[in-house]
């Protein structure tokens, strides 16, 4: 049934009944707090998954010349490890699950734009998740290829088989989904704002979904049509990535890099953009900077886009003055934001709750990333480290930072928003310290290591080598990442048995998520505040304190 | 903002404060898109050996022309062809933006329907053309429903 919905503030109608519950009311669901929360708990689901395949390869690599599984099981475990954690767990838990569920609340709007276009990108990522998980069942296993699935690796000679055609059709499935999230992103932001809820008021989450749902918009389409030109080579002998018959494999690495880069920036972004909301919060100040930190993230979204190739240094075949200067400008605007970021702590009352915890920890590991980042932009020292697991160790700083700190930074953040029910801050704060702690004592060791020569994706070292010592402390580290999952799983059924319930603001926040009920009702909003500011919901609660002007009020909000 | 508005018997009607220049910021975005794709793309194009990147970034430059330009020229630029939007204004009151928001369908199995029909046909790529037939006549079957879903007015 078609709902119309009107203005909160004028006429508030008898809110729809959803008579339905069980399996059916979740299958037909088109609010956006369902698919939002839908997404949430399957990208979670899936970085357990990706995340016990990872606990699986540091057990392969603790002793040399292991035999806990085979080298083809163990191709197959990261390549899927790879392909899960970015491609259905960091990607969807953010600009599909976070966005899903609160930037319609943050603008004032009642819905996404599109509701059941939104239910179909959820159906499809589902859909497709299930594909690649079910592609262990396959005969011959897996793809294992890498999640680059590079050419001629991936064409049907070297990797025959069902596993890898399963790959390409789930991610096919996956990145419609995920380019419908991203118009429907797009048109919520600029369509559904609230009056007064001006593109530079709206929340800095917000405006990186928009990024991110632009870069979405020019990444994955790429992508999808190179998956249809390699599944073309593999079944219909078109050669487009082949050398016989005239095709360029490199062309492979151009279209997926053009992608892959954007992407990793689709991954980021969005969670900048929670760090951005939580950091003002339990600082107790209005965000420092929040101009600059929109340009630069428009910034980094265009340099992202531009500098797909540096992940080709080796090949020889691109220009390497031209990626190398690009990739290390993006130091500049993520440096701006770094400076916001302390700019607003600064001098703040600082609360150190479990949110607050997670984002000074995204800071940290992310900062440790960025710089190894940096390194490797310089083409001398990227030929001398390219393959190694120095690589390893960077992405993985760069990514746990990113969409597991800041993720769960989220997660923390908007539990109480999303159930009405808070997080044992005990509990959040053990998760906090045993994954950070473990986290480095597993990177470190991987950066040392890969100095030292070890190539990523191998599963078999010699005792010669003399990669033992620092793959074992890699190991426990990855272990102990793994077991604070178990302790945050803990948490949550710790909330799930004994709610603490936590009202429409426990953080005392200040966008617009936090002026309704927790959990928000349909259509979202009983009445909205007036919106004057970046943080209307701070103007309302605390009218009386005139010192600080947040950005976007012009001296008007009194 | 009415500190200073005598308190007279009456408030006076509120005024439109001004004509909104509407989808400002809205087009900037995807404009200055396209100008930084343009850029990048003459550099690229002069100094890379491989046209691949310099395709893909001239596309790039009409995904920010085509939205970013019909929003300049019917938001912005001529100011009125789109109404004007209580959300473009700093002094906007919820008010002003009362009435209708827009039509939400608040449930729907074509979706669901959708995704699986899509998957099957997926599917097929991989298991044989047999899934083809199911997942497309599943695809035909939910874009009916889907498409006569709203005169229906049914739940399902």
């Amino acid at each position: 049934m078609t709902l119309v919905a009107e203005r909160p503030a004028v006429a508030h109608e008898e809110h729809h009944e959803e008579h339905r519950s069980g399996i059916l009311y979740w299958l037909t669901s088109t609010d956006h707090k369902v698919i939002g929360k839908n997404y949430l708990y399957t990208s979670v689901f899936f970085f357990l998954v990706g995340g016990l395949m990872a606990m699986f390869i540091r057990v392969q690599l603790f002793s040399p010349n292991n035999t806990f599984v085979s080298q083809d099981t163990f191709n197959q475990l990261f390549t899927m490890h790879g392909t899960i954690m970015l491609l259905l767990f960091a990607g969807p838990f953010a600009f599909a699950g976070f966005a899903n569920y609160i930037v319609p609340l943050q603008v004032g709007a009642p819905d996404m734009a599109f509701p059941r276009l939104n239910a179909l990108s959820y159906w499809l990522f589902l859909s497709g998740g299930l594909i690649m998980l079910s592609s262990f069942l396959v005969a011959g296993g897996a793809a294992d290829f890498g999640w680059t699935a590079y050419a001629p690796l991936s064409n049907s000679l070297y990797t025959p088989g069902a596993g890898a055609d399963l790959w390409i059709v789930s991610l096919f499935l996956t990145g419609f989904s995920a380019i419908f999230s991203g118009i429907n992103l797009v048109v919520t932001t600029y369509g559904l704002r609230a009056p007064g809820m001006t593109m530079f008021r709206m929340p800095i989450f917000t405006w990186n979904m928009l990024v991110t749902a632009i870069l979405i918009l020019i990444a994955f389409p790429v992508f999808t049509s190179a998956l249809v030109m390699l599944y073309f080579d593999r079944h219909f002998h078109t050669h487009i990535f082949e050398t016989n018959g005239g095709g360029v494999p490199i062309l492979w690495q151009h279209l997926f890099w053009f992608f892959g880069h954007p992407e990793v920036y689709i991954l980021a972004l969005p969670y900048f953009g929670i760090v951005s909301e939580v950091i003002p919060v339990f600082a107790r100040k209005p965000i420092f900077g929040y101009k600059g930190i929109v340009f630069a993230t428009l910034s980094i979204a265009g340099l992202s886009t531009g500098v797909w190739a540096h992940h080709m240094f080796a090949t020889g075949a691109v220009l390497l003055p031209f990626f190398s200067g690009m990739t290390m400008l993006i130091a500049v605007p993520t440096g701006i934001k770094f400076f916001a970021w302390i700019g607003t702590m600064w001098r703040g009352s600082i609360v150190f709750s479990t949110p607050m915890l997670f984002a000074v920890g995204f800071l940290v590991v992310f900062l440790a990333g960025g710089l190894s980042g940096i390194i490797l932009a310089a083409p001398p020292l990227d030929f001398y480290t390219n393959n190694s697991y120095f690589l390893v160790a960077h992405f993985h700083e760069v990514l746990m930072g990113t969409a597991v700190f800041g993720g769960f930074c989220g997660w923390y953040f908007w539990y109480p928003k999303f159930t009405g029910r808070m997080f044992n801050e005990k509990l959040g704060w053990a998760h906090f310290w045993v994954m950070f702690f473990g986290f480095w004592f597993q990177t470190i060791p991987q950066y040392l290591v890969g100095l030292h020569g070890m190539p990523r994706r191998i599963a078999i070292y010699q005792v010669s080598d003399g990669f033992t010592t620092l793959n074992r402390i890699s190991s426990v580290g990855a272990w102990l990442v793994g077991l604070s999952f178990v302790i945050f799983l803990v948490n949550m059924w710790v909330s799930w048995r004994r709610p603490v319930p936590a009202g429409g603001n426990p953080w005392d926040g200040y966008s617009l998520e936090w002026a309704t009920t927790s959990p928000p009702p349909h259509h979202n909003f009983e009445r909205i505040p007036p919106i004057r500011s970046e943080r209307p919901v701070w103007d309302m609660n605390h009218a009386d304190i005139e010192d600080i002007q947040p950005h976007g009020s012009h001296g008007s909000h009194k | 903002m009415t500190a200073d508005v005598d308190p007279g018997p009456a408030p006076e009607p509120r005024t439109v404060p001004r004509v909104y220049k509407g989808y400002r910021v809205e087009a900037l975005v995807f404009l200055g898109t396209a100008l930084f794709f343009a850029i990048i793309l003459g550099v690229y194009w002069f100094t890379s050996y491989e046209h691949a990147g310099s395709v893909m970034l001239f596309m790039t430059v009409f995904l920010g022309i085509v939205p970013g330009s019909y929003l300049f020229w019917w938001g912005w630029s001529r100011g009125g062809n789109m109404p004007a939007r209580p959300e473009d204004s700093d002094e906007a009151e919820l008010e002003d933006g009362a009435g209708t928001v827009g039509a939400f369908p608040s449930s729907s199995i074509w979706p669901f329907c959708m995704g699986i029909s899509a998957a099957v046909v997926c599917l097929a790529l991989v298991f044989g053309a047999w899934l083809g037939v199911l997942g497309g006549a599943g695809v035909v079957a939910t874009l009916i429903g889907y498409t006569l879903e709203t005169r229906r007015g049914g739940y399902i």
